[in-house]
């Protein structure tokens, strides 16, 4: 394997195509911007998938980010054993959640026939490479135990590395190839990202939060008509 | 909008015109965004007024109004999956025949069938349940016996109303009554929903759509649904390119019972949060006080500043909505209580009173021709948990100056009731014979331009002044610019 490109070169690919198409299909077809519910299809089983999995990887994401951002806290978060204990405990659980919630999507997508019918090629694509993201991730954790501290010294190093356009895969070469495994299907679920139903992900409704209640929409400026036509 | 329900024939010309013209495509083929139903009947979808379970509309103590369903607080716990959400099984499966098999049959000792299959899966489906499946079954246990608004009623005059002999039903045509107060748009956490400042329609922005469904649950009268196939909420849009070039809408157009009015109203509409807090019995006339009188001087003054056009004060003026509603006030929103304040209103149905056969005689049980609205089949109480939101005062108001109109024009027409008995009638129903006639005239003789007054919106050149009106298709509820193609 090719260290440098898989390392050195592909998240700058990602990244790239990320950006160059999520933001040009949100100008073009910002009518595909969303995720295809199955809900409303199939309501038994949805819970069981969907509640689990977003969950899980709301958590699991969320400490990928932190140790990315400020690996220090991490570190000085970690160094009594018990508090590292939890944190990597907790983390495994959340990941195994995921898991669960993941597999049940698949199987409900499999063995309801209506849930089938709105499922597509990319769908499965998607689901295939978060089901080995999600695998390698409980793996590398159960083998390669206290990750939350070596993603601090070892990762977020090599991460900004990238962020500061001077690649240096030195950090990373030596690990173990279940880690970079790992690291490569990220940025390969990066790349195909902007063309598959995630990138609902970009368009959490926030402005709800604080936007007046009611919409109104005027397509005209109702003073300035009444001007013209007294 | 008005509804005249006496006259509802319920034959499924207005739905099947909507159909046509809207959603025959995939994914909306459930979809009826009018559908007419049978009452007392659980509806469509299946008991749709149950709000406990669908937790549509709006909720008060009195100080604060909050959705039932996905207030801003409850929204980020029921993210990945909202409960009230209905599923598919609650409207139906939507369903074709496999016409082909006639054709490609083999020869052999049996006709050939033409099998229902999923418009779906594509699979064969044993079909359990349709859009209209209750139609016509009043008294059934199936259906009647799990109307909602039977709830309120007593034994008594539950086991009447299922009796045999008693059975009465009437059809209540329903489309999205673009409320004032639409909880749809509120729940919107994209904000894709919203209400036209100029002709107060609601839309749907497809591009803004996210798919959360919030709507779905939200609106009460469940006239929001979800396109399976594009993962799109879609809803009716009140024929807006009709209405923006003059002409009714398809439903109001093509109703063969002529039920269906249409216009504007002039309203006001700071008051609308004020007046959502009080109590049920009371919205009825509360939603009267925010419309105004489009002839009193002060209301044109202020319509005129805040850059009403001229043409579409004079149909409000010519409006007869207005009339059924604030001058007669025989027309009444349906299920106030949800607090939308719905703009589609119903004049409630008179239903005949008992009659009875001895012999070869068919004899009224009452001596009155017209009998008595206390005494009609379906009970007040009823009416009253669908029109009023209980308050039976205004419910009794409406149904009383039907019958009077009634009796005066049959002493005009056959001349068998007396000129004192007529006018007595009318002035206990708050009446005149001048506006008995009217009502009369407006109610069965009203003609395309009687029925449909429509303000001259001209807005499409508004559109074309301001933007391509391409790029607009797709913000305006229908239509886009790309083929509706998932991936
Ligand atoms: S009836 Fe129409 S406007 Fe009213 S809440 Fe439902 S969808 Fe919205
Ligand atoms: S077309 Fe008119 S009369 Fe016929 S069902 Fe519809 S509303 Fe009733």
């Amino acid at each position: 394997m090719n260290d440098y490109f898989w390392l050195g070169t592909l998240p700058y690919i990602s990244v790239f195509v990320f950006l160059l198409v999520t933001i040009r299909r949100y100008r073009i077809r910002a009518f595909s911007y969303s995720s295809l519910s199955s809900q409303f299809l199939e309501n038994q089983q949805h819970f069981w998938g969907s509640v689990p999995f977003h969950y899980g990887i709301l958590v699991v994401l969320g400490g990928h980010i932190l140790g990315f951002l400020c690996p220090k806290a991490i570190l000085s978060w970690n160094v009594a054993p018990l508090r590292l204990l939890v944190l990597e405990v907790t983390g495994l659980a959340f990941a195994v959640l995921t898991l669960v919630g993941l597999a049940n999507i698949m199987i409900r997508r499999l063995r309801f026939p209506k849930a089938r019918r709105v499922t597509t090629a990319g769908d499965w694509f998607i689901y295939c490479g978060l089901l080995v993201q999600v695998v390698t991730g409980i793996a590398i954790a159960v083998h390669y135990g206290w990750g939350s501290s070596w993603y601090s010294t070892s990762l977020t190093p090599w991460l900004w590395s990238l962020v500061k356009f001077s690649p240096d895969i030195s950090y990373i070469a030596p690990m173990p190839l279940l880690v970079k495994v790992h690291i490569v299907n990220a940025f390969l679920i990066l790349l195909v990202f902007p063309f598959t139903r995630l990138v609902h992900i970009l368009v959490v409704p926030n402005p709800y939060l604080w936007r007046k209640t009611q919409v109104v929409i005027w397509n005209w400026d109702r003073k300035k008509i009444r001007k013209s036509a007294d | 909008m008005v509804f005249h329900l006496d006259k509802c024939i319920g034959c499924h010309t207005c739905s099947v015109a909507c159909k046509n013209v809207w959603t025959d495509r995939e994914g909306t083929d459930y979809m009826w965004w009018n559908n007419v139903e049978t009452k007392p009947g659980t509806g469509y979808p299946t008991k749709w007024e149950d709000q406990d379970s669908y937790k549509g509309g709006w909720v008060t103590d009195g100080e604060d109004l909050e959705l039932r369903s996905t207030s801003k607080s409850k929204i980020i716990p029921n993210i990945f999956h909202n409960p009230a959400q209905p599923s598919m099984d609650d409207y139906y499966e939507p369903w074709t025949y496999k016409y082909e098999d006639l054709f490609n049959a083999p020869e052999g000792d049996d006709q050939p069938t033409a099998r229902p299959v999923s418009m779906v899966t594509g699979e064969h489906i044993d079909v359990e349940a349709g859009p209209n499946w209750d139609d016509d079954l009043s008294g059934s246990e199936v259906y009647a016996k799990n109307d909602v608004n039977m709830d309120g009623l007593n034994q008594e005059q539950r086991a009447q109303m299922m009796a045999i002999e008693r059975l009465a039903f009437f059809y209540l045509p329903r489309i999205c009554n673009h409320c004032l107060n639409p909880s749809c748009v509120a729940a919107c956490p994209s904000g894709a929903l919203y209400k036209r400042g100029e002709d107060g329609i609601v839309l749907l922005n497809q591009d803004r759509c996210r798919a959360w469904r919030s709507c779905i649950p939200a609106c009460p009268y469940k006239k929001t649904y979800f396109n399976w196939s594009t993962g799109k909420s879609e809803k009716c849009i009140l024929c807006f390119p009709r209405l923006e070039t003059g002409q009714a809408p398809a439903c109001f157009h093509s109703c063969v019972g002529r039920i269906r009015y249409i216009s504007n109203l002039l309203y006001d509409a700071d008051k609308i949060r004020e007046l959502a807090l009080l109590p049920d019995d009371q919205l009825v006339e509360a939603q009267r006080e925010m419309i105004l009188d489009p002839h009193d001087p002060a209301v044109i003054e202020a319509a005129k500043k805040n850059g009403v056009h001229d043409g579409i004060i004079r149909t409000a003026q010519k409006s007869p909505v207005y009339k059924f509603l604030k001058e007669w006030k025989l027309a009444l929103p349906l299920h106030v209580e949800y607090r939308t304040f719905p703009m589609l209103f119903y004049v409630p149905p008179l239903l005949p009173v008992m009659s009875s056969t001895q012999g070869d005689v068919v004899r009224n049980e009452v001596d009155e021709l017209f009998g008595d609205i206390e005494k009609a089949r379906a009970p007040i109480e009823y009416l009253g948990k669908m029109f009023t939101g209980g308050n039976l005062g205004k419910l009794r108001y409406a149904l009383r100056k039907q019958l009077a109109v009634r009796i005066w024009r049959r002493f005009v027409t056959v001349g068998d009731i007396s000129e004192d008995k007529a006018k007595a009638a009318l002035a206990e129903a708050d009446c005149t014979p001048e506006a008995a006639d009217e009502i009369y005239r407006l109610s069965a003789l009203a003609t395309f331009d009687d029925r449909f007054v429509i303000p001259p919106f001209q807005r499409e050149m508004a559109i074309e002044m301001l933007e391509d009106p391409h790029d607009h298709r797709s913000i305006t509820g229908f239509g886009s610019r790309m083929a509706p193609k998932r991936s």
